[in-house]
């Protein structure tokens, strides 16, 4: 202890977010000395556990790292080993891809918005508590949610831990009928998620413009979700291939959490669907295009809290693409593309809802897994809180611990983090100034 | 009604949210007064009901439960990481050494325990609800049951019946595949076999499963066991009778039986 200046501000569990963690601030006459955001989920070692496994099981088992974004990590890891086995998919499962995309989308942003964060700004604790103000948005907000899962339930076979995905395809091609029956529902949904976005961008934000490389994949002609190169603000335009040559995740001496940064330089960065929008305006879908000039936001936008508007964009996006998608099917056949399994190595990157994902494989000439590694959106968008803490503590220092404690859960929600997804764990270290 | 969490994905708590139609009247019936994933209202208990997902792997965990049971009346473990140890148990067959190194560059960060175990290895458990993902109109059913103080019915029947219900016909018999529904606990609504797939057995085994005959008759020609144990050992790879059919036929185990 240093004395009477010195003052620990901690937050014991995080809450409203998707796993466990803590935060511990501390200050020294009030001057922010070390923010530690730390992550206490247990470890559970995917990678070493996937070594020696047979391939084809690799999306069922990587999907259990999230319960919220399993899709994310299934299909990483699906086209990932399909670039180490040679295979190429169909433009039709190519579209399959995409319509599952689309429901982990509107499912996990329906989640993260009207069950985690809009309590935010109303100062409420939980939906719950919501409902009782706003019945009619919440329930607008359930609804919407409800209709994302019902497209992977349709697709995936079930909304958590869906079953069809594989590598080379789909177990089964879903009939045109069954996908037909979710259009009603899929259009009221993008009536809703209009309404949400219009409601949420009349929200009050803080002002807080920040510095940022937002970086997200970007393709020239569709808004990107599971193909693309990496690009950023900052002018970064790689192939997903090279991505460890230009980030590089850290298990660092008395630092709280393993962290990917950008190399050479070991600057931060911000993924997710702020930066999403930022760098992939033009290929948004045409309801979503016009609700970014009506929102009353200047694009780019690099104010955290303003993410939540970006969510409500893509949700737009993502039941308009549903739509279209559903609209021009015309069957899957055949529903997979058999392959021969081979010693070989592949990476991928995608988008999973709360940012970019990155996975390599390498297998093995009888089909098994030799080596895993996976680079979580949670892990990317770390380092970045912390500097944002710090950067915000001393403007909400005014009020008592609690409020700036508050104030600080409410900052980092806004980046959506999900930490049972983050593969990695660090014990926490603290350094007392 | 309390929702704890240990070594999971929080896909099993997120079934709660997925009540869209039932969760405000969920919440109108019953105080919540511990769900981090939901709510920042945090009451101390006790609690009438928690809910607990999760399997114990470190100290600080095993520690953790012992509070959870002191101050509950219920306990109701969800999910196969709770009610079996998870796919995190696959290391209760590994070296933790290896592990460590292969996934951290400081491996004397991590404290963790060598094993993965269910609740029910360290806690009094009063109904345990299986399946990765549990089925969320089930777990409506046992928080039902539990305000009705009567016992959860969770049918306890093999996958197979529900093909049958549903219609599908069988892939076992008529496409050769390998498959666990007659072994596996029912309550996914078949949809493996439903996708053209196999049951890979994520609700854990059915009540009095003979595993090993079926694994006989795979291995009579259809799978080898080098196939067959990993389909045995995943998600509910810590269950005992999944736990003991994969470990009596796999080659490279000299004795029967884990860490």
């Amino acid at each position: 202890m240093t004395g009477d200046t010195t003052r620990t501000i901690q937050v014991a569990a995080l809450t409203r977010v998707e796993g466990e963690g803590a935060l511990r601030i501390y200050l020294k006459d009030n001057r922010v000395t070390d923010v530690q955001l730390s992550i206490y989920e247990p470890p559970r070692f995917f990678e070493a556990l996937l070594r020696g496994r047979p391939l084809e099981e690799t999306p069922d088992i990587t999907a259990r790292i999230c319960g919220i974004c399993p899709i994310a990590y299934q299909m990483t890891s699906i086209h990932a080993l399909e670039q180490a086995l040679g295979i190429a998919i169909t433009p039709e499962i190519r579209a399959l891809r995409r319509l599952l995309y689309c429901g982990e989308w509107i499912e996990s942003h329906g989640v993260h918005m009207h069950l985690l964060h809009i309590p935010d700004f109303f100062r409420c604790s939980s939906s719950i508590e919501l409902a009782k103000r706003f019945p009619k948005e919440v329930i607008r907000g359930l609804r919407l949610k409800k209709t994302g899962n019902r497209l992977l339930e349709v697709l995936g076979g079930r909304a958590v831990h869906p079953i069809n995905a594989a590598v080379g395809g789909f177990y089964r091609a879903p009939r045109k009928a069954e996908l037909h029956t979710l259009t009603d529902d899929l259009k009221q949904g993008l009536q809703d998620a209009i309404d949400v976005a219009r409601w949420v961008s009349s929200f009050e934000y803080p002002d807080f413009d920040r510095d940022y490389e937002m970086v997200a994949m970007h393709h020239p002609e569709e808004y990107p979700m599971n193909e693309g190169r990496i690009v950023s603000t900052k002018g970064l335009d790689i192939a997903a291939n090279e991505f460890e040559q230009h980030f590089e995740e850290r298990h660092v001496a008395h630092s709280t959490a393993l962290q990917c940064m950008r190399i050479p330089a070991n600057t931060a960065y911000f993924v997710g669907p702020l930066a999403r929008v930022n760098l992939n305006p033009s290929t948004l879908s045409p309801s979503a295009k016009q609700l970014m000039s009506e929102v009353g936001i200047e694009w780019p936008c690099f104010n955290p809290y303003k993410s939540i508007v970006a969510r409500a964009l893509e949700v737009v996006h993502a039941f308009e693409e549903a739509l279209q998608i559903i609209a021009d099917y015309q069957g899957c056949s055949p529903a997979r593309v058999s392959y021969v399994p081979r010693q070989g190595e592949g990476c991928w990157a995608t988008e999973a809802p709360r940012g970019l994902i990155y996975h390599r494989y390498e297998t093995t000439e009888d089909g098994k897994i030799a080596f895993a590694k996976i680079v979580p959106p949670t892990s990317q968008n770390q380092r970045q809180i912390e500097l944002d803490l710090a950067d915000y503590i001393p403007s909400v220092l005014g009020g008592g611990d609690s409020e700036t404690a508050l104030a600080c859960e409410r900052l980092i929600r806004s980046y959506d983090p999900c930490i049972s997804c983050s593969t990695h764990f660090l014990k926490l270290e603290i350094n007392r100034q | 009604m309390g929702v704890f969490k240990f070594a999971s994905c929080d896909g099993c708590q997120l079934q709660l949210l997925s009540c869209e139609d039932e969760l405000l009247s969920i919440a109108d019936a019953i105080d919540i007064v511990h769900f981090l994933e939901a709510s920042s209202h945090v009451e101390p208990g006790p609690y009438d009901i928690a809910l607990v997902e999760g399997s114990i792997t470190t100290n600080v965990d095993r520690n953790r439960i012992l509070e959870v049971r002191k101050h509950s009346k219920y306990l109701v473990t969800i999910g196969a990481c709770a009610t079996a140890g998870g796919i995190q148990a696959l290391k209760n067959w590994g070296d933790r050494s290896d592990y460590l190194r292969a996934v951290y560059a400081r491996p004397e960060y991590i404290e963790t325990l060598s094993t993965s175990t269910a609740i029910a290895d360290h806690v009094k458990v009063d109904f345990e609800l299986r399946g990765c993902p549990i089925n969320r109109l089930q777990l409506i059913d046992v928080i039902l049951s539990l305000l009705a103080d009567r016992a959860p019915r969770t049918p306890r029947h093999s996958v197979c019946l529900d093909c049958k219900r549903r219609g599908t016909v069988c892939i076992a018999v008529a496409q050769d595949a390998v498959c666990l529904g007659p072994i596996t606990q029912a309550g996914c609504g078949a949809i493996c076999p439903a996708y053209q797939r196999g049951c890979y057995g994520c609700f854990g085994p059915a009540a009095q499963p003979n595993c090993d005959s079926l694994a006989d008759w795979y291995l009579a020609g259809r799978a080898t066991p080098v196939e067959l144990v990993p389909l045995l050992r995943n998600f509910n790879a810590n269950a005992p009778a999944f736990r003991e059919c994969g470990d009596r036929i796999d080659p490279f185990l000299d004795s029967g039986g884990t860490t």
